[in-house]
């Protein structure tokens, strides 16, 4: 009995698409793609029971069927609402939902500190890009923020848990991912806090990918702390055989120096191939990988300012001028320059730089 | 040919005349211009003696500022580094120690501080990005010297001194701009 299944139709900001049965509306906008998919920060396509938490993917849902096409009261989570058969929904063109989700960044921006300058996370950091798109340019909020006790949690993530949106992505992860879960959210309320329990480090082989869920810079890299901002990184598609996990990893590279591996994301800021913690944090070094070219960064990214792709270098026209000489440097910046010094491998420090690494190669 | 503009004047091609070619007149004349200038008001001035006002617009060599405690305002958040059209930034941060309180304002800091001023064009787009108002354009003007190397300015030549240990060199170096 093979029969065919029956598609659903369903009409988003007037753009007609036909989806199977059990897709969501967030899905289904993302086969539209473009400004029509909501922006999500809790919810990610991997992870089971993910979404329905940050509520940044409200839309509004102007006929609930072709059966029943009364429209919905309230405004939906699209990403934990199925499409029903001849659903029309509002999402750019509603502006109860625009209006709704200026009001959310503000609820997710109340306790959310501002330390973008010092953040690892600025650049690729999916709530400054949703405050930036819909957010208001102020605070109306006056009280404290709320901070907390800090915990230490390995000697690979650093958590800051004042910039924590509680996405419980993480959590996900860890339950999903890995065979054991060490940490979770703990108390309720203003008060409900990312942590262990009894304070422990994170060990498991998979846990560094809670690094790249994390929509925000609550889970960094602490083998990449402060060591350089994103946007002075070359992302580079690079792979190794792993006997552990996929090994195909984004390599930010500066020159030859690796500063950082993550997994690849795709332009929903997802991941699909989960890496180790081998490849994350052990794999330094430029020899380790096969480089496979430059990633593909959305023009709009900072992280794109000047990468330049598809491009072809002029030729080198002073050599033949010269008889194949060499012009002759004044001055070369690299013997002048205190940074980038040959002698200090910023990269090669486990966790941050401290006053006492630069004072080391002073002497 | 129709000529370009209304003021094109026809160039006469005819003989000069016998006091025209003497010259004596027109060297007169010109000495007469030249002799006049010693009765005008000089326009230079003996720098550095003497110095002209800035406008208040004027924009000349960075300052990396420190708050009203001395603590380094400079968070090392590459802003500058990345609005600099010229490139002529550099910067690498490291993590504050416990008991570097007094020195750094945040947790995380510029270990290293480079403009290359050969390369700076004074734009003061590093002054306009930067959150922490740790990088202005004073009223100073780079120092000329003869070798390259000197203009590769480090945290040392840009620093503003100590607000409480040196304070006339800070007020100094303040100028009338520094927030």
């Amino acid at each position: 009995m093979a029969e065919e299944k029956k598609l659903f139709k369903v009409t988003i900001d007037n753009i007609t698409v036909e989806v199977e049965p059990g897709t969501t509306i967030l899905n289904a906008a993302r086969r539209i793609g473009g400004d029509v998919a909501p922006p999500a920060m809790c919810y990610y396509t991997t992870l089971k029971g993910s979404g329905g938490k940050c509520r940044t993917c409200l839309v509004e849902v102007a006929a609930g069927s072709t059966a029943d096409p009364r429209p919905m009261p309230k405004l939906v989570a699209s990403c934990r609402t199925n499409v029903m058969d001849g659903m029309v929904v509002k999402n750019v063109t509603s502006e109860k939902a625009l209006d709704a989700r200026k009001g959310i960044v503000e609820f997710l921006l109340i306790n959310h500190p501002l330390d973008c300058p010092i953040c690892d996370q600025a650049g690729e950091c999916s709530l400054q890009d949703l405050s930036y798109e819909h957010g208001t340019e102020g605070t109306r909020y006056t009280f404290n923020r709320r901070v907390f006790e800090k915990h230490d949690i390995g000697p690979y993530i650093q958590l800051h848990m004042t910039r924590c949106i509680l996405c419980y992505r993480c959590v996900y992860v860890a339950d999903q991912l890995t065979n054991r879960r060490e940490h979770g959210i703990l108390d309720r309320g203003d008060h409900s806090e990312i942590a262990t329990y009894i304070h422990k480090a994170l060990e498991n082989d998979f846990i560094g990918n809670v690094i790249d869920v994390c929509p925000v810079g609550a889970l960094t890299d602490k083998t990449f702390r402060f060591k350089n901002r994103v946007w002075f990184l070359k992302p580079l598609d690079a792979h190794r055989d792993c006997p552990r996990c996929s090994g195909k990893v984004t390599l930010w590279n500066r020159g030859e120096e690796v500063f950082r591996v993550t997994a690849r994301k795709d332009q929903w800021g997802e991941v699909k191939d989960f890496i180790c913690n081998e490849c994350r944090f052990e794999k330094k070094k430029t020899a380790d990988w096969v480089i496979e070219g430059p990633t593909r960064i959305d023009r709009h990214s900072v992280i794109s300012g000047n990468h330049y792709v598809d491009t072809v270098a002029p030729k080198e026209t002073l050599p033949e001028v010269m008889g194949g000489r060499k012009p002759k440097l004044l001055m070369d910046i690299n013997q002048v320059s205190e940074v980038n010094r040959k002698d200090i491998d910023l990269s090669g420090i486990q966790g941050p730089a401290h006053s006492v690494d630069f004072e080391k190669e002073n002497s | 040919m129709q000529a370009l503009t209304s003021r094109a004047k026809v160039v006469g091609r005819k003989p000069m005349t016998f006091l025209e070619k003497l010259y004596i007149p027109v060297i007169a004349k010109a000495m007469g211009i030249t002799f006049g200038h010693i009765f005008k008001k000089k326009p230079t001035v003996s720098y550095p003696e003497q110095r002209r006002t800035f406008s208040p617009v004027f924009r000349g060599v960075q300052v990396l500022n420190r708050d009203e405690e001395g603590r380094e305002r400079c968070t090392a958040c590459g802003l500058c580094a990345v609005a600099c059209p010229a490139e002529a930034i550099t910067m690498e941060a490291a993590e504050r120690l416990p008991g570097e309180e007094d020195l750094y304002k945040e947790e995380k800091y510029a270990a290293r501080y480079e403009i290359n001023m050969l390369r700076c064009i004074f734009c003061g787009l590093c002054e306009e990005a930067c959150p922490k108002d740790a990088v202005y354009l004073s009223e100073t003007l780079v120092p000329s010297n003869f070798n390259r190397e000197s203009f590769v300015y480090g945290k040392k030549e840009l620093l503003i001194p100590h607000p409480l240990k040196e304070p006339e060199a800070y007020a100094r170096a303040r100028g009338e701009r520094g927030s």
